[in-house]
């Protein structure tokens, strides 16, 4: 499964929409910028699509611009109740990487990457995927035959992964403590160089301009108020802009997805936690790769403008308020303070949170339901943005073909019923 | 710094010192170094101040077209005047000049520029700016694929502002602080002092907060107001007084709420240290206090919005307000020949300020029709008064030298005439004020837009608080008291305090209407883009055409255009750019600007500090660190140690030369050929007693306990209700509602907790009581044929016959006199004995048994041996062999889970289909080929190696050691379907690219009748 | 961070709590016929609605005991705090109870009676 290259489905922008380049912005410079298109129209609702995405995030856009691109489905709208990206697409740490425990986890985070290594292309929209590498640290013997475990794993997997010692983690991160006798100190990790980190907004904006390129309308500030069934099969979607008439919705709305599951008396096994992250002012850089460390629980990177980001684990009580309790973001600084001294003399610029829906084996659910037509993509937990891509493209796949395809199957609603879950928990404190 | 006397006399005079005014010390000259330059400025001076009064404007480079930048402001809200401040270790990048009290010696340096200040190259992106738009990153860089890595290393190293300290570790201390009180003030100008001193009066339990350094706010700038017949100075003074000597009342200066959350939950960092230049050891630097707040009156005043106009970035450009306060507060004139740029008559009172300072003033009013108090007083005095027209254009190289002014219509979208051209060295800007309402809306209060005032200010709040003053869109002084006093009277009686409303005192100051003009972007005559750039965030260096080449693109939601221009996203998060920003939006969309809305506000208000918010809670005291009571004896006897869970553990006690593998095949071999010692206190004791115990336990564990006999223990496995093993342990019954539970060590308080849960919320009907025993026992588990003998020795007053003291049996014994328990079970497999004590005779117990035992071969052994020898044995250890996704069955256990027992937890989940499928993982045996290669824990199985990735694996090595008694490498490991596979032989492909063999064998490697029980 | 009035010890820091999820979740009993789709109702599905959750906490840094609270997921405001076995009494707490999908699934419904009159994975 990792190792078949995805169908990519168009390149560039056939639709013609205007391209970027270095060329055609030294162009533009000569009449002041006056005539950029839009990136996207601002699509009015049609009666009736063939398939309406609900939710206008990166996961969204991904996967309606993945029906027009791969499928040839290009009577598709992506609804969205504010703003492209708004959720945690714009919210979360950009952490992209496919070095996961489980099979199941290692076959669609890896499919992801590959879909990552090249979006720019894709895309024609700098996404600014940047694979600086990702280095997950190890602070006690049992963390080291969890992380060797690991390796193995996602080795025989065909995916690239390497573990280093203390020194070596010193010389590929000069800024980090790896003082042996700190409470937990540094005892080893494990390096996948192609993991890395992309410009968040960026993706959902590439995505949603090439999906309009290929005729997809995007539509904002249009809020779905609920689900139009004929017995157990969808016929359409209520919205504060009227009616809109489908056979198939998709839904991708994490935070809300019990919300809108619930237009359709339906379940989900999903609890709507908040997720918190911070930044520091920028400074010139000094840390090129992404840490993370589940022993201290946190996670951290240097953006391109060269803010710290750091970020935890989810808050311990359901919520909607995208705000958490300041005990976690208080411990993720001590944790990242003891690990990067320097910090200590640095200042938080900006923090944030996002509602995260989380389900019981912290894998995703990506699924038909018992309602004919009606498709979820949810359950992300802390992971998601990394998936981004692969998510779209199977779910896409499955809303196209009424059926998941290899790669999405095992994360069908029905594990909870045999128990056959895809229990990342223990491997990942932090889900990153 | 003791050279400092020398630079006295090299310190040039601060030429835009005024000889009189101010609030500085003129007495107490402080010299500090800017860029390698030796200054001077006085006691009381920031940074800023004390450049301005050395007639240093350029101060810094923006972010990203390296364009020389100036003071602005004077507060917090500034935008561009960020410095580097101290030497090595103390180094602190990004630092507002604005902020920074001068001390003798202080060090700062500018950033972001490259060699010089005056001279950088990184100046070349401004010649270039034309082609780096908005998001022009966004649309190139992308060829080839492989370059982008490239592009981004020079970006990077562009980008950022200043650099970390040149020692990474923080020389400073660092504390926190909680505080309850009934009413926390935010705020200590007019509006927050009044209420402070409101509320103090009803006797509430107040807290005053600051961010400056002296209370008194814009009022410490203003040198035409009195109150109640005193200067504004002496006002601030006995008010300051009065709060100080009221013993509820906490005032703290220098101290910035940065946080504000649920259930009046705020945040505040304090800056004890940062101000002196010798730092008392005793004090930390800074202080974060959390504190829960009854009531919080939020007077956080507010900011005085730029104006956006051609050039309007050059130094020499500041805010109206600011200059006024570098006259008054720090008696600093900041240019002579001086043009006043404004839509409002606030900036008269600067203007008569400059006047009265000496300096020659012209005012530029964008409104038509003057009248009113100030506009008289500035006719008065003679200052010359351009109505209805704009500083179009500003002009210079590195400080603004001249401008152009031009008639233009209402909302200066057009010029009407040409310019006329005035030469100057300063620029006082005033586009109206927008109140501070970033706290409020931290708190998910809501704002409404002012239509007479033009901006966002508090309606409803959402928690227990109130607004105040001109935070609260109230800029009148008289009426802002008046505004703190009902606050402060409001907040003292919703928090329980009797309190008369008061009358607020007299005020006498300038008429003024607070009305601004609406005129956003200032039109320069030329086409839209042309002409110089009209900066809306300066730091970030988004124009006005940036905003409208968003909005053309289609970037049209104020949060797109936030993150397509990054407008307000730099360290001042937008203080002075919001509502410029939010206005020429709503213009290039033809919308209302209340319709366009504004950006969510969130924590921090101001850049706040990593170390104050880590405090002490890292080093040693970042978590707990467990010894056992046997630990100092280890420690002697040259253990190495490892982490289990917040425990520190025995690992193996290397002799003189030996490797880790040496002493721990001597440890293991000792274990079954004379006697090991083990120190178990860390395993997880809990206490359970009461006339349910038996039936609690029977509904817990898989197996049956209920017919268990008194002194008699059993093994038992504890599943989630999901039906997968969560943790085992030995259990003992002492008496007939009374049992010792044990668990794995790691599991103890996860344990602890899933059984208060269960008799409390699903079987309160159950009288059951439990008491974690864990700290109140010190174990040391003696292992191996001579471990009777060693008791014997040792002085044990009981019979240790087999027929009197059987295997999994428990007596209450003495050991010399010393009250034990001995329990007779075994995880190794040989005759074993496991010796609880009340923890503070542990070390007594150790050292006796190690004496005892020295005739008998006795050696102490850590968790790596006590490891191997489990694993020879065959038995589990949850958490190694189990990962939250095993079943007993999966372990091979079915015995252990009872058939006939109704109910337990977990026995549904056990009955689902998929739980008895053929190809679950479960547990066995691997011996390798080569019988001395020891396959790396984590390895994983598959039937054929050859095969393509990725590979279909069977599963992981979840165990594995050399075993020195099997005379072999021996490894336990969860295989799909692996009892199936009994026989036959897996691979294990190393990361290293070999490739071990192995043969699947049932995972019991030695002694599998079990004879060694009984020694 | 949250203030939550602990029943037995008063107002405290929500540090001093752990969340235990949804609050009267009867467990069925084993032996009981529920399908194992019903049995997954129980064990994976939990309510996640958007406004007043009934949900079940516990004083962990205190007296370590379980009780019940009545929380609003978007504004965070604590509506009432029960104990352990009892029902909600204000009128959107009861309503919250009564209205919840789970009164009629299978899995309550094999829920001994003495559990859910009593205890039940957070009182009744």
């Amino acid at each position: 499964m990792a190792t078949d290259q995805p169908d990519r489905g168009l390149r560039g922008l056939p639709g013609g929409k205007q391209k970027y380049s270095a060329f055609a912005l030294a162009k533009k410079a000569m009449n002041y910028h006056q005539d950029w298109q839009r990136a996207w129209r601002d699509a009015p609702p049609k009666d009736e699509y063939d398939v309406v995405i609900i939710g206008g995030g990166g996961h969204g856009l991904a996967t309606a611009y993945y029906l027009a691109a791969v499928h040839g489905v290009n009577r598709v709208a992506v609804v969205e109740k504010g703003w492209l990206g708004g959720g945690n697409t714009g919210r979360n740490t950009t952490i992209i990487r496919s070095n996961y425990l489980w099979d199941e986890s290692a076959a669609i985070y890896e499919h992801a990457l590959k879909l990552w290594e090249g979006m720019s292309q894709d895309l024609n929209f700098n996404v600014m995927f940047s694979q600086r590498g990702v280095l997950t640290i190890a602070h006690s013997e049992h963390e080291l035959r969890e992380m060797s475990r690991r390796v193995h794993a996602i080795r025989l997997n065909g995916i690239d992964s390497e573990i280093l010692g203390p020194s070596e983690i010193k010389k590929f991160v000069p800024i980090i403590n790896i003082d042996q006798t700190i409470r937990y100190p540094v005892m080893g990790g494990f390096l996948q160089k192609r993991g890395g980190t992309a410009r968040h907004d960026a993706v959902a904006w590439g995505y949603a301009r090439a999906a309009d390129d290929l005729g997809v309308d995007i539509i904002q500030n249009c809020e779905v108020t609920g689900l139009r069934r004929n017995g157990r099969r969808v016929v359409g979607i209520e919205t504060n802009r009227g009616f809109i008439k489908t056979r198939k919705v998709g839904c991708v709305v994490a935070g809300h997805s019990s919300v809108v599951a619930g237009m359709a008396d339906i379940r989900l096994p999903l609890a709507s936690r908040p997720l918190q992250a911070l930044v520091s002012e920028p400074i010139k850089p000094v840390l090129d790769t992404v840490i993370m460390s589940n022993a201290v629980h946190m996670y951290i990177s240097q953006s391109d403008k060269g803010e710290m980001v750091l970020g935890a684990g989810v808050d311990k009580y359901n919520s909607y308020a995208q705000r958490g309790s300041f005990p976690v973001p208080e411990h993720m600084i001590a944790a990242a303070v003891e690990l990067f001294p320097l910090l200590s003399r640095l200042r938080m610029l900006r923090h944030w949170g996002g509602i995260v829906d989380t389900c019981p084996d912290a894998s995703p659910i990506i699924s038909k339901t018992d309602v004919e037509g009606l498709y979820f993509n949810c359950g992300w937990g802390t992971g998601g943005f990394k998936a981004t891509p692969g998510s779209g493209h199977v779910f896409a796949d499955l809303i196209a073909n009424d059926r998941p395809n290899s790669i999405a199957a095992p994360y069908a609603l029905d594990r909870f019923q045999t128990g056959l879950l895809i229990d990342e928990h223990g491997a990942a404190g932090v889900a990153h | 710094m003791s050279a400092a006397p020398m630079f006295r006399k090299s310190a040039p005079e601060q030429i835009c010192r005024a000889a009189t005014g101010g609030r500085v010390d003129r007495r107490k000259p402080v010299s500090f170094t800017f860029d390698g330059r030796v200054l001077q400025g006085f006691a009381g001076d920031t940074l800023a101040s004390a450049l301005l009064a050395n007639n240093i404007h350029l101060v810094g480079r923006s972010f990203k077209y390296h364009r020389p930048r100036g003071i602005i402001a004077a507060g917090s809200e500034e935008p561009n005047a960020l410095v580097r401040v101290g030497h090595g270790a103390r180094a602190e990048p990004n630092l507002r000049a604005t902020q920074v009290e001068i001390y003798e010696g202080l060090y700062a340096e500018s950033q972001n520029r490259f060699p010089s200040l005056k001279f950088d190259i990184g100046a070349v992106n401004s010649a270039l700016q034309a082609f780096f738009p908005a998001g022009f990153y966004y649309k190139t860089f992308m060829w080839p694929a492989s370059m982008w890595m490239t592009y981004e290393h020079v970006i990077r190293h562009a980008a950022g502002l200043g650099r970390v300290a040149d020692d990474h570790d923080d020389p400073d201390r660092y504390e926190k602080t909680n505080a309850h009180c009934d009413v926390l003030v935010a705020g200590g100008g007019v509006a927050g002092l009044t209420a402070a001193l409101q509320a103090g009066r009803s006797g509430a339990r107040v807290i005053l907060a600051d961010e400056q350094n002296e209370f008194g706010g814009w009022l410490l700038g203003e040198a035409d107001v009195t109150i109640d017949g005193k200067t504004a100075a002496d006002w601030i003074a006995d008010a300051v007084a009065e709060l100080a000597a009221m013993p509820e009342v906490t005032l703290l200066p220098r101290t910035t709420v940065f946080g504000y959350m649920d259930h009046n939950y705020l945040t505040l960092t304090e800056r004890v240290t940062d101000h002196l230049g010798e730092r008392p050891a005793h004090l930390p630097r800074q202080r974060m206090w959390k504190v829960r707040a009854g009531q919080t009156i939020l007077a956080q005043g507010a900011h005085e919005r730029p104006l956006v106009f051609s050039g309007n970035d050059l130094p020499g450009v500041m805010l109206s307000g600011a200059v006024r306060t570098y006259i008054n507060r720090y008696g600093v004139v900041p240019g002579n020949r001086t043009v006043v740029f404004t839509n409002n008559d606030d900036a008269y009172r600067t203007a008569l300020a400059l006047h009265g300072a000496g300096a020659h003033v012209v005012i530029v009013d964008l409104r038509r029709d003057l009248k009113g108090g100030v506009v008289k007083a500035a006719r008065a005095v003679g200052i010359e008064i351009m109505s209805g027209s704009a500083v179009t254009i500003a002009a210079g190289t590195q400080r603004i030298a001249r401008v152009e002014i031009s008639p233009v219509n209402e909302g200066a979208s057009a010029v009407l005439d040409d310019p006329i051209h005035m030469d100057c060295d300063l620029l006082a800007m005033s586009g109206g004020l927008s109140p501070a309402v970033h706290l409020h809306s931290q708190a998910r209060g809501k704002l409404g837009w002012d239509e007479r005032l033009l901006c966002f200010k508090p309606t409803t709040v959402h928690e227990a608080s109130f607004n105040a003053g001109a935070g609260n869109g109230v800029f009148d002084t008289a009426k802002a008291m008046a505004d703190g006093l009902r606050a402060g009277t409001a907040a003292a009686t919703d928090a329980g305090f009797d309190i008369e409303a008061g009358t607020p005192p007299e005020v006498s100051a300038p008429q003024q209407n607070w009305r601004p003009l609406a005129a956003w972007k200032i039109a320069n005559g030329k086409g839209e883009g042309e002409g110089p750039k009209a900066f809306v965030d300066f730091q970030n260096d988004v124009t006005a055409s940036d905003v409208k080449l968003a909005v053309r693109e289609g970037y049209q939601s104020v949060e797109h255009v936030k993150r397509y221009t990054t407008l307000g996203m730099a360290t001042d998060q937008g203080k002075t750019s919001n509502i410029n920003g939010l206005a020429i939006l709503a213009e290039s969309l033809g919308n209302e600007i209340p319709a366009v809305g504004t950006t969510t506000f969130r924590m921090p208000y101001t850049p706040s500090g990593f170390g104050a918010i880590a405090g002490r809670d890292i080093g040693e005291l970042f978590d707990p660190t467990r010894l056992t009571r046997m630990d100092s004896w280890h420690r002697a006897n040259g253990a190495t140690f490892e982490h289990v869970g917040q425990w520190m553990r025995a690992w193996y006690y290397p002799q003189k030369g030996e490797t880790m593998r040496e002493a721990v095949d001597r440890e293991v071999l000792a274990a079954r050929t004379t006697a090991g010692l083990l120190d178990a206190s860390t395993l997880g004791k809990i206490d359970i007693q009461g006339p349910d115990a038996a039936e609690f336990l029977n509904r817990l564990y898989t197996n049956s306990w209920l017919k268990l006999g008194i002194g008699k223990c059993r093994y038992g496995l504890m599943l989630k209700d999901d039906g997968m093993v969560m943790d085992d342990g030995v259990t003992t019954r002492l008496g007939e509602n009374h049992f010792h539970m044990t668990t794995t060590t790691g599991g103890a308080a996860g344990v602890l907790d899933w059984m208060e849960e269960w008799l409390q919320t699903e079987w309160p009907d159950l009288k059951v009581y439990l008491t974690s025993v864990t700290e109140e026992w010190s174990v040391a588990t003696l292992s191996g044929p001579n471990a009777g003998k060693i008791l014997k020795a040792a002085g044990v007053d009981i019979s240790l016959d087999p027929s009197d003291f059987p295997f999994m049996t428990m007596r209450e014994a003495h050991i010399a006199g010393l009250p034990v328990r001995i329990f007779r079970i075994s995880f190794t497999g040989e005759l074993s004995y496991e010796i609880n004590i009340r923890a503070r005779y542990g070390l007594a117990l150790w050292k006796l048994l190690m004496e005892a035992g020295a005739t008998h071969g006795i050696t102490p052994y850590g968790t790596e041996a006590m490891h191997v020898l489990r694993a020879e044995k065959g038995f589990i250890i949850v958490g190694q062999e189990t990962d939250g996704s095993v079943t007993p069955q999966d372990l091979g256990m079915d015995w252990i889970v009872s058939k006939v027992k109704p109910d337990f937890i977990g026995k549904r989940a056990l009955a689902r289909g998929s739980m008895a499928a053929e190809d679950r993982k479960q547990l066995v045996g691997l011996r390798t080929r080569d019988r001395r290669t020891v396959i790396p824990e984590g390895a994983h199985a598959v039937l054929d190696p050859n095969q393509p990735m990725p590979m279909e694996m069977l599963g992981q090595v979840t165990s594995s050691y050399y075993s020195p008694n099997v005379g072999a490498s021996i490894a336990m490991a969860m295989l799909k379907g692996g009892r199936a596979l009994l026989g036959g032989t897996v691979y294990l492909p190393m990361l290293d690219g070999k490739v071990i063999e192995a043969e699947v064998v049932e995972p019991v490697f030695y002694d599998p009748k079990g004879e060694r029980i009984n020694g | 961070m949250l203030v939550i009035t602990c029943p037995h010890c008063g107002p405290r820091e929500e540090s001093e709590f752990s969340c235990g999820g949804e609050a009267h979740i009867a467990r069925p009993l084993a032996e009981s016929s529920l399908t194992d789709a019903e049995f997954a109702d129980y064990l994976f599905l939990r309510d996640n609605p958007k406004g007043l959750f009934l949900e079940r906490w516990r004083h962990a840094a205190g007296c370590r005991r379980w009780f019940n609270m009545a929380r609003d997921t978007v504004t965070h405001e604590i509506v009432e705090i029960y104990p352990m076995g009892s029902l909600p009494s204000s009128k959107a707490g009861k309503a919250a109870h009564n209205d919840s999908w789970r009164r009629d699934t299978a899995a309550e419904a094999a829920a001994k009676p003495a559990s859910s009159a009593t205890g039940t994975r957070g009182g009744s």
